[in-house]
C-alpha cells in the first residue's frame, strides 16, 4: 500500500505505481486545504528541516506550509545565516543537524546529486527541493496534478515543455515523470540550450516552437535565466520572446484550447505575456495552491510508519 | 482468513438498519438538525442505506456525508503501512446540528476517537451520537455506539466482516477467524 522508495530524490526510476498514490493522496489533502480547519495532526511531533543552499520563495514558502499543514516542527535554515558562511562542509552540517534527532531533510542545493549524498550520511528521509539542473521531482509532481485535475487523466496527452531545457531541473523531473504516466512530452528552446542527447529522456525535441505547439494540450513555460545571458546562449531577450515566448496572438493562432503552465517565477514580457499569465488559459495559480497538498502528500507518505 | 459464522444475510441486514433508521428519528424527530455521516470505507455504504430509508419515511433530501480519518488516527506511528488516504466530504454545515456517525463495526473505539477528533475540525456540532452495525466488545477507550445492530461476543483472534452489495456482490455480515490460532 505504501510507497516503494524510501526518499524521493528524483523522478528517474519512480514507477506509475508510486506516481500515482502520491497524486491520488494529493487530490484527498487538496480537499483538507478547503476545509476551515487546514491543519490535521498526522505528523505531530516529527521535525523537518528545510536545508535551503539556493534562494527560493515559493518552493521554501509551499514545503513549510505543507509541515505545518501537517503538525509537523518545521526547522529553517539557509545558508546566509548559518555555519556554512563560516566554511562548514554539507556533510558536518548535516551531521549536527541530524544529532538534533531531526526526521527528514528537504534539501536544495546547486550541486546535482547532493540528496542522493545526504541519504548516504544519515537516517532521515531525504526530499529533493531541486539539486542543480538535475531533478526538482515535487514541482514535477505538482504540475502531473494539476493537469491530472484539469484534463481528469494524463495518458495520452501532449504536452510542450518551452525554455532552457539544458539547465532546467524541472523540464528534467517532468519529463521523467511525464513519460511514465503515459504522456507524450516535446522539449522546445533554442539549439544551445536544449539536451545534447534528449533520446536518454525517451522524448522528442525541437527547436521550432510552432512545431512544439502543434497538437499539444499544455504548454509549460520554463523561466528564463536571464543570470544566463552572459553565457551568450541566445543574441538577444527580444529574439527569445519573439521565437519562443507566449503571447496572446500566438495563442489565438492555435484556435483551440491550451492550458499554460509555469512553475514560476514568471519573466512577464519574456517567456509569457502577462496578457497570457493572467488569462482563462492559465492554470499557474493552481499549481502554486496544489503544490501544498502535493508536498503534504509527498511529506505523509515519505513520513510514516517504519518500512519493515 | 476463514469464514466461521453468518451473523446476518441480506434480510436481517436490512431491518437491523431499518430498525436503527426508526431510533434515530425517533431521537431526531426534527430532521433540518441532522446529518449523517459515514465513516470510510464501509460506514459509507451504510450512512448511504439509512439516509435513503430516512428520505423514504419523512420525504427529506438528506445527503449523507463521508468521513475520513486515516489523518487523525494514533497508529499511525507505529503501522507498518501506511493507510491511504481517502475522500472526506460533508457537504453540509455541521455546526449546532445533531451528527451521527456510521460505522460498520466498534471493536477498540479507535477509529471512533479519530472520527471525534476529524468531526470537530469541521465545526462544532450540537451533538455527536454513534450508530454501528456490530458491536463486537474489547474496547480500549471510553466510548460506546448510542444505536447498534447486533451486539455479539468475540475473541481477539475474530474479525467481523461486513459484505455490501455495491462493492462486494451480497449482503452479509460474517464472522471470521485470522489465520494465527489463538
Amino acid at each position: 500500500m505504501g510507497l516503494k522508495i524510501q526518499h524521493l530524490l528524483g523522478l528517474e526510476g519512480v514507477d506509475a505505481s508510486d506516481i500515482s498514490l502520491m497524486l491520488d493522496t494529493a487530490d484527498n489533502f487538496h480537499e483538507v486545504l478547503q476545509r476551515e480547519i487546514k491543519q490535521v495532526p498526522t505528523l505531530r511531533g516529527k521535525t523537518i528541516v528545510n536545508l535551503f543552499y539556493e534562494n527560493s520563495t515559493r518552493t521554501r514558502i509551499s514545503f513549510e506550509l505543507a509541515e505545518k499543514r501537517l503538525s509537523a516542527n518545521p526547522l529553517n535554515f539557509s545558508t546566509t545565516t548559518s555555519s556554512v558562511k563560516k566554511g562548514e562542509i554539507l556533510k558536518d552540517t548535516i551531521r549536527n543537524i541530524e544529532a538534533m534527532k531531526i526526521d527528514m531533510v528537504v534539501v536544495r542545493h546547486a550541486s546535482p546529486g547532493v540528496p542522493y549524498f545526504l541519504t548516504q550520511c544519515t537516517d532521515a528521509v531525504i526530499i529533493n527541493a531541486g539539486d542543480g539542473s538535475h531533478e526538482h521531482p515535487t514541482q514535477a509532481l505538482l504540475d502531473m496534478m494539476t493537469i491530472r485535475r484539469k484534463f481528469g487523466t494524463l495518458e495520452g496527452l501532449r504536452v510542450a515543455i518551452v525554455g532552457d531545457i539544458l539547465h532546467s531541473r524541472v523540464a528534467r523531473s517532468n519529463a521523467w515523470g511525464m513519460k511514465t504516466m503515459g504522456m507524450d512530452v516535446v522539449l522546445c528552446g533554442p539549439p544551445t540550450m536544449l539536451p545534447q542527447h534528449p533520446e536518454s529522456l525517451g522524448v522528442s525535441v525541437t527547436d521550432n516552437l510552432d512545431e512544439a505547439l502543434e497538437g499539444a494540450d499544455i504548454v509549460m513555460l520554463l523561466r528564463l535565466q536571464l543570470e544566463r545571458q552572459q553565457n551568450a546562449l541566445f543574441p538577444s531577450v527580444r529574439e527569445y520572446r519573439e521565437r519562443y515566448g507566449i503571447d496572446l496572438d500566438k495563442i489565438e493562432k492555435l484556435e483551440r484550447d491550451i492550458v499554460i503552465m509555469h512553475p514560476g517565477p514568471i519573466n512577464r514580457g519574456i517567456e509569457l505575456a502577462s496578457t497570457v499569465a493572467d488569462s482563462e488559459h492559465s492554470v499557474i495559480l493552481d499549481q502554486v495552491t496544489n503544490g501544498v497538498a502535493m508536498r503534504m502528500a509527498v511529506l505523509y507518505l515519505l513520513g510514516g510508519g517504519d518500512y519493515a | 482468513m476463514k469464514p466461521l459464522e453468518l451473523l446476518m444475510d441480506a434480510d436481517a441486514l436490512d431491518l437491523a438498519l431499518t430498525r436503527i433508521t426508526h431510533q434515530i428519528l425517533e431521537r431526531y424527530p426534527d430532521l433540518s438538525m441532522v446529518g449523517i455521516v459515514g465513516m470510510q470505507t464501509r460506514g459509507v455504504f451504510l450512512a448511504q442505506r439509512i439516509v435513503a430509508k430516512m428520505n423514504q419515511l419523512k420525504s427529506s433530501k438528506l445527503v449523507a456525508g463521508v468521513l475520513d480519518v486515516t489523518l487523525y488516527r494514533d497508529d499511525f506511528r507505529v503501522a507498518f503501512k501506511q493507510p491511504s488516504v481517502q475522500v472526506t466530504e460533508i457537504p453540509f454545515d455541521i455546526n449546532e446540528i445533531n451528527i451521527v456517525l456510521i460505522d460498520d463495526v466498534l471493536y477498540t473505539g479507535r477509529t471512533v476517537r479519530a472520527a471525534l477528533d476529524a468531526l470537530i475540525d469541521f465545526g462544532r456540532p450540537k451533538t455527536i451520537s454513534l450508530a454501528v452495525l456490530v458491536d463486537r466488545g474489547h474496547r480500549e477507550l471510553p466510548i460506546r455506539a448510542d444505536f447498534v445492530g447486533k451486539k455479539i461476543t468475540t475473541a481477539a483472534n475474530q474479525e467481523v466482516r461486513l459484505r455490501i452489495a455495491d462493492k462486494d456482490g451480497e449482503d452479509s455480515l460474517w464472522l471470521m477467524q485470522t489465520e494465527e490460532d489463538g
